[in-house]
């Protein structure tokens, strides 16, 4: 073998070497794009289903309340027990003084009756209720503007609760301290009925929507102080 | 596999991708926002139901009625009462403060008994029957020692279930010493008992007035019933008007139609002066002096001789002819109406002045009729069987007051309270071994504190009936907190100089909040332990029966509308109730041995006290320093001006002048000093009061309640004020106090 072949074979072995080093490539970058792959997905994963069972917390309510079964004893619907006061206010969750109107007994013997007239009745304690779809301090929001003067029904913003037979598990939320009624149960924020959700986005859509009261009844200020007084 | 710094970069790169399609990033904004804006220290107040309800307010003698705006069972608000006559929907800013007396942490929350040495602070909590039992025990004892006179009370209220209970319990033990903090309504009280002969209250119908000169009263700072007062000028300002004749550039002063600046303590002269020149141009109303008035001669001639514009504008330093023109103001107005009473009307003030305002109103007849001055009634719903003393008791009754009080010097007067701890303290008087105190402070609120800690010091035994930690309370022996008028029911009658009699009556809006028993009770029980006529005295079964009892008819009434009014009442002629039935220019009923004018209005110099120094001290008042039993709240000190309060220094008012003379600038420190006591300051220049006075805020410088109610700032002005007995009721008449004053 002269000197020059053996050259040409030197550079051709070269050359081999490196041919080989390229067909590995592509799988170094399948293993890149598989860890991409992987942090996406354990992200995602966080982001969309580990994030909101860490962020939300879930309550118990002091008791069971059957809604359903409410509504067949009492004449006046949702008001018979959330009613207006006089002077227009909403009186929201009832007090033990309406309750006991009518359990001024244990009525039946269900385990949630006795824990009420055992715990709250006897002690004349209020039931210390979770609100679902109570709103922060900052907001002015009037019941009797909606349900009285707009004559909107109570299941637009709380949904089938007066069909219910069980009280939906409470969650809050750990940051803002809000009920997840507010936001909502789809953590995208994404909702299909007009009750899925309470943020403040939902209260203004709905206001334009209808073209009702975009500036302040009291003060004629613009949209915020339609809530924020 | 070789994990590389690629894969790592990659897995990040799949990881922040991730993370920004959920919902993560956005939701976690949203909800960091949120979370910054309610942190969960913020107190929220709990929703509820809303209730108005309304009642009386006591924080002042004011009279207003009040309602109290709660939420489920919480008071939350205070407004004015509408439609109350004497309010009608206004409110003072210390009545809008009351929820910070209710909810404040200086309330006294159970009895308590003092452990450490008095004024310490060291207390222990005991049960109300230890404290009871403790009280009647020592008041047993020394009744039973034969020396039941040397028990006082001092209350705050005169009139009223609460003020007659003590007062009654008092005399069936056998101490004629019941004594009440005076204000110049006792000087006016006192010189329409020496002119008119009535034993009433001043009530003014500044309503239906059309020209008001007022000699320092502060109409706008706290004088009268202050609501009252400021609706009422509001409506006579309208086609009115005010003349303040003043000292210093008041609010008064300022908002007034015109200002007179006088020299200070000069403004009896300045009445007589103006009667003069409408007496000597004869445009007084003849047909009320001829037909319903006596003495008219002799008060004339003093008049025309001593007080001619000339020689008055030597002594108050107005020029004459601007006093000839206030006077035919005066004279000219349909229903003028010429008040006195220096600020607020703290200080009773001497006597012949309060005589020369009502001569000065009689001039024109504006009495008992629109627009006038009223003489109102003591109120007469109080109609208990007469109590029986014992032989203990009337043995005690007997020695008299130790105030004197009803004595030969002062043989009208029934109270003269500020005369109390010289008479303690020259120790020629029978000494006071215990002392109760009712909705009062006088620790704080009398002048000359040193010397009325001095007395206090010598009186063995205190107990106060305060709802609050006060400077009283603090130098007490035994604390039996009374429920604050939110919680309590009370009858509260008349209102301050309002012209017709009125009947409050505040109910518990709240539950007390803490342990308490009113006050009223309290004496039904200790009355009761006693046995005998003193238990006799007291057949009630608690305060509430006594109350009601007492209201008869109108109890249910007033529950339910707080107030009644005589609306048709009218003061007229049979108010003047001398034995000639007419209005006296002067008065009978005083003793003449030391001053041949006694009797007669007029311009009295009685000198106020410390002969050492060249300037004059006075007092200002203002709306949101409370200077009475209640310090000033929270909300009121937010808004008081620092012309008045720096930091933690009172700041005093001088004219540039004093101040370039002195080297005092804007901010400097000064010190003060008086004959009763010194203070060190900070100076503030003011075109608005004369060279050579200095004026200073009252209501300052306590030294109990809590930081937040002003304890520490400022200086108590009566460190520095001190006492002038007036000649003929003893009642305190400085108004001010001679002072040095220098820099720092
Ligand atoms: S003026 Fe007196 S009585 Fe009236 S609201 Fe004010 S503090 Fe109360």
């Amino acid at each position: 073998m002269s000197a020059s072949e053996e050259k040409t074979k030197e550079v051709s072995e070269e050359t081999a070497g490196k041919g080989a080093d390229k067909s590995k490539e592509p799988s170094n970058a399948g293993i890149i794009f598989i860890f991409f792959v992987l942090g996406l997905g354990v992200s995602i994963m966080v982001g969309w289903i580990l994030f909101p069972k860490v962020l939300y917390s879930q309550k118990e309510q002091p008791f069971d309340f059957n809604h359903e079964n409410h509504m067949l004893m009492v004449d006046n619907g949702c008001q018979s027990c959330h009613f207006f006061r006089e002077d227009g206010t909403f009186s929201g969750a009832p007090k033990l003084e309406q309750c006991i109107d009518c359990h001024y007994d244990i009525h039946g013997g269900s385990e949630d009756e006795i824990i009420f007239h055992e715990q709250y009745v006897a002690n004349n304690l209020e039931v210390p209720w979770l609100i679902y779809y109570k709103q922060p301090n900052c907001v002015f929001f009037s019941h009797a503007a909606h349900v009285i003067n707009a004559e909107m029904d109570c299941r637009t913003c709380h949904g089938d609760i007066g069909e219910s037979t069980s009280l939906p598990v409470y969650e809050y939320n750990r940051l803002s301290s809000y009920s997840r009624n507010i936001w909502g149960q789809n953590i995208a924020g994404l909702k299909r009925n007009t009750w899925d959700r309470m943020k403040m986005s939902d209260c203004s859509d709905c206001h334009q929507r209808n073209n009702v009261n975009q500036n302040s009844v009291q003060t004629l200020k613009g949209p915020c102080f339609v809530c924020h007084k | 596999m070789k994990l590389s710094r690629r894969c790592f970069l990659s897995f990040s790169l799949g990881t922040t991708v991730g993370i920004t399609l959920s919902p993560l990033p956005w939701k976690i904004t949203d909800d960091l926002s949120i979370w910054t804006q309610n942190w969960p220290w913020t107190p929220v107040p709990r929703d509820g139901a809303y209730s108005l309800e309304n009642s009386a307010c006591t924080l002042c003698p004011g009279g207003c009625g009040i309602s109290v705006r709660k939420v489920d069972h919480r008071a939350v608000k205070i407004d004015g009462m509408k439609d109350h006559p004497v309010n009608d929907g206004g409110i003072c800013i210390l009545g809008a403060s009351g929820l910070q007396y209710l909810y404040g942490p200086f309330r006294l929350p159970s009895p308590l008994k003092r452990v450490g040495e008095r004024g310490e602070g060291r207390w222990k909590n005991i049960s109300w029957k230890q404290a009871l039992t403790e009280v009647s025990e020592k008041l047993s004892e020394i009744r039973s020692n034969g020396e039941p006179e040397k028990v006082a009370v001092i209350s705050g209220k005169k009139e009223g279930t609460i003020a007659c209970l003590l007062e009654r319990f008092l005399t069936v033990y056998g101490s004629p010493n019941f004594m009440t903090p005076s204000t110049v309504e006792d000087s006016y009280e006192a010189a329409l008992h020496l002119m008119q002969g009535s034993r009433a209250s001043v009530g003014f119908d500044f309503e239906n007035a059309d020209f008001v000169l007022s000699f320092g009263s502060g109409i706008l700072e706290g004088w009268g019933s202050p609501v009252k007062i400021f609706q009422a000028i509001g409506k006579l300002k309208k086609d009115g008007s005010v003349i303040q004749v003043e000292p210093r550039l008041s609010n008064t002063a300022a908002k007034s139609d015109r200002w007179v600046p006088i020299n200070p303590g000069t403004e009896a002269a300045m009445i007589m002066g103006v009667a003069h020149v409408i007496i000597r141009e004869k445009l007084y109303d003849e047909n009320f002096i001829n037909t319903s008035t006596s003495g008219f001669q002799k008060y004339q001639s003093l008049v025309m001789e001593d007080y001619s514009p000339e020689k008055v504008s030597v002594i108050t330093g107005i020029a004459s002819s601007q006093i000839v023109a206030i006077a035919r103001e005066f004279a000219k107005a349909s229903k003028p109406i010429a008040i006195c009473g220096r600020g607020e009307g703290r200080i009773a003030g001497n006597v012949h002045e309060t005589m020369a305002v009502l001569a000065l109103n009689a001039l024109k007849g504006n009495f008992n009729r629109e627009g006038g001055l009223w003489s109102v009634p003591k109120p007469d719903y109080i109609k208990w069987a007469e109590a029986k003393p014992d032989q203990t008791a009337l043995e005690g009754l007997e020695k008299g007051r130790i105030d004197g009080a009803g004595s030969k010097e002062y043989p009208f007067m029934t109270s003269l309270l500020d005369r109390f701890p010289k008479m303690i303290n020259e120790e020629n008087s029978y000494g006071i071994q215990a002392l109760l105190v009712s909705n009062a402070n006088p620790l704080y609120t009398m002048p000359d504190t040193e010397a009325v800690k001095k007395a206090f010091e010598k009186i063995p035994y205190i107990v106060s009936f305060s709802s609050f930690m006060d400077e009283t309370a603090q130098f007490s022996d035994i604390l039996l907190p009374n429920p604050i008028y939110l919680e309590r029911y009370e009858d509260v009658p008349t209102a301050a100089m309002y012209k017709k009699p009125v009947l409050n009556l505040t109910k518990p809006v709240v539950k007390p909040l803490h342990n308490t028993i009113n006050t009223g009770d309290i004496i039904i029980k200790i009355a009761k332990s006693f046995g005998g006529s003193i238990a006799d005295a007291f057949k009630w079964r608690d305060y509430e029966t006594c109350l009601k009892e007492t209201l008869g008819a109108q109890w249910e009434i007033l529950k339910k509308q707080v107030v009644t009014e005589d609306k048709n009442f009218v003061a007229n002629s049979p108010a003047l109730e001398t034995n000639a039935g007419k209005f006296q220019f002067v008065a009978d009923d005083v003793n003449k041995s030391q001053n041949s004018k006694a009797g007669i209005p007029h311009f009295e110099d009685l000198g106020i006290n410390g002969a050492a120094g060249n300037f004059v001290l006075i007092p200002y008042d203002s709306m949101p320093l409370s200077t009475g039993y209640v310090a000033s709240a929270p909300f009121m000190l937010k808004v008081v001006s620092d012309k008045a309060l720096y930091h933690q220094d009172t700041v005093v008012q001088i004219n540039p002048e004093t101040a370039l003379i002195l080297g005092l600038k804007e901010g400097s420190y000064a010190n003060l000093e008086t004959s009763v006591g010194s203070a060190r300051v900070k100076v503030t220049l003011y075109d608005g009061i004369m060279p050579n006075v200095i004026a200073m805020p009252s209501g300052l410088g306590h030294t109990a309640y809590d930081d937040y109610m002003g304890n520490g700032k400022g200086v108590n002005i009566n460190q520095v004020l001190g006492v002038v007995e007036d000649p003929v009721t003893g009642l305190n008449a400085a108004w001010g106090i001679r002072a040095k004053f220098s820099k720092a």
